[in-house]
């Protein structure tokens, strides 16, 4: 009989609240469709690895060390960064930058709305030394890999909860975004209507582009080079027009594989003794002023161009520089139509989205480029 | 908690704003010209 419960006496009660997160996890992205893609493997993966001597995970048993699945997974494709980096090829093939081609200069929104990494740098610096501090503010790149490739290279000690964090704010969009941009506009401002004019785009420019961007952000930033250029690499596959085939399998069977893989291999950094830490609340804490500075970087950045511009811009599409995507954009476009049933602002609100994508790995490479091998 | 830690770094969120800024107008900048360039010639003005 000993031998049927003798693990039942090594279980703690830290272990069981890591359960509650992990179901508290899946029914959020079962029943409240919230990034269900990786809420959910995250979600399995820390109930999976919080078992007295949880053989998914590498274990010091007798004195010997059993390797788990999740630690071998975690060592193939998070720690060399390979897992983020392919699922950008995804991405990449999965976003098109026509709206943001035809109007190149909403990408100056995308830069605004990195206010909140910057400022959340300063802020966890208080609590945190620079590399963890580094590392927690690119939760508000409001984008998964760029966040696990930064805090991977930084060295960081929170990777479990920063990934948690990331992905359970950008599910939380929709929550956390209209209360910001309502505060910070009114509703004469939230009007503001914005004829789309789309200008015709090359196949050659949609080509270049992502080359282009590729050379410009790794002469700036070579240490994160590789993030821009797999997102990129994705791009062209999308764009080059010969590789139909390839692209549909980056957009859909790649970054599924990938997802699955990356989601419960992240669960394996949430074990208790790891997770459970005041640390852990304060990341959340931190995570959540980042998208709230991201929010109202954009906002504010985009209401002090009004001042010096005739034909008004819609102060609302500044929120939409948050890399979350496309759920920021849509968001933006909700709350046009909300006020104005006929303001239609979802192609410049999702132009400005994307170009958040391309400000926030730029963002993770200057952090990387201020704090890599410091 | 350092309150000083926020002030001490602050040259980070320059730096990084500016940073951001300058290499999304550098692209702005080419986006602009690739468009021009790739332009029907009888389009371009």
């Amino acid at each position: 009989m000993d031998e049927l419960f003798r693990y039942i006496g090594e279980f703690h009660w830290q272990q069981l609240i890591m359960w509650a997160i992990g179901g508290i996890l899946i029914y959020l992205a079962i029943k409240k469709d919230m990034e269900p893609t990786l809420l959910l493997p995250i979600g399995f993966g820390a109930i999976l690895v919080n078992f007295p001597f949880s053989g998914a995970v590498t274990q010091l048993i007798n004195g010997s060390l059993e390797e788990g699945a999740l630690s071998v997974l975690y060592d193939a494709g998070i720690s060399n960064e390979l897992f983020p980096l392919i699922l950008f090829i995804g991405i990449g093939a999965m976003i098109d930058f026509g709206p943001l081609l035809s109007n190149p200069k909403l990408m100056i929104f995308g830069a605004a709305a990195q206010f909140g990494i910057f400022f959340t740098l300063c802020t966890a610096s208080m609590f945190f030394d620079l590399n963890d501090a580094a590392s927690i503010a690119v939760i508000g790149a409001a984008d998964g890999p760029t966040s696990i490739v930064v805090a991977q290279k930084l060295n960081s000690s929170y990777l479990g909860a920063i990934m948690v964090a990331a992905y359970s704010y950008m599910a939380l969009v929709p929550i956390i975004q209209p209360p910001v941009i309502r505060l910070l506009t009114t509703k004469k401002e939230r009007m503001i209507r914005m004829p789309y004019k789309p200008k015709e785009v090359s196949q050659t420019t949609r080509i270049l582009f992502p080359i282009v961007i590729t050379i410009i952000s790794g002469m700036v930033a070579p240490a994160s080079v590789s993030l821009v250029g797999f997102l990129m690499f994705g791009n062209l596959i999308r764009e080059c027009g010969v590789l139909n085939s390839l692209s549909e399998t980056a957009q859909k069977t790649l970054a599924n594989l990938v997802t699955i893989f990356l989601g419960i291999t992240i669960a394996s950094k949430m074990q208790a003794e790891d997770f459970l830490k005041k640390e852990t609340l304060i990341i959340l804490g931190l995570g959540l002023v980042a998208f709230i500075f991201d929010t109202a970087g954009g906002v504010i950045f985009a209401k002090v161009l009004n001042l010096f511009l005739k034909e008004k811009i819609n102060p609302m599409i500044g929120a939409a520089g948050i890399s979350a995507f496309p759920m920021s954009g849509r968001v933006v476009h909700k709350m046009g139509l909300k006020e104005d049933n006929q303001n239609f602002l979802l192609m410049q609100s999702i132009g400005v989205n994307v170009s958040g994508q391309i400000a926030s790995v730029i963002a993770g490479g200057l952090i990387l480029n201020f704090f890599f091998g410091k | 908690m350092n309150p000083k830690a926020f002030f001490d770094n602050l040259y980070y969120m320059g730096m990084g704003m500016l940073g951001v800024f300058l290499v999304i107008g550098v692209i702005i900048v080419v986006t602009f010209l690739l468009n021009w360039m790739t332009k029907p010639k009888k389009n371009r003005k």
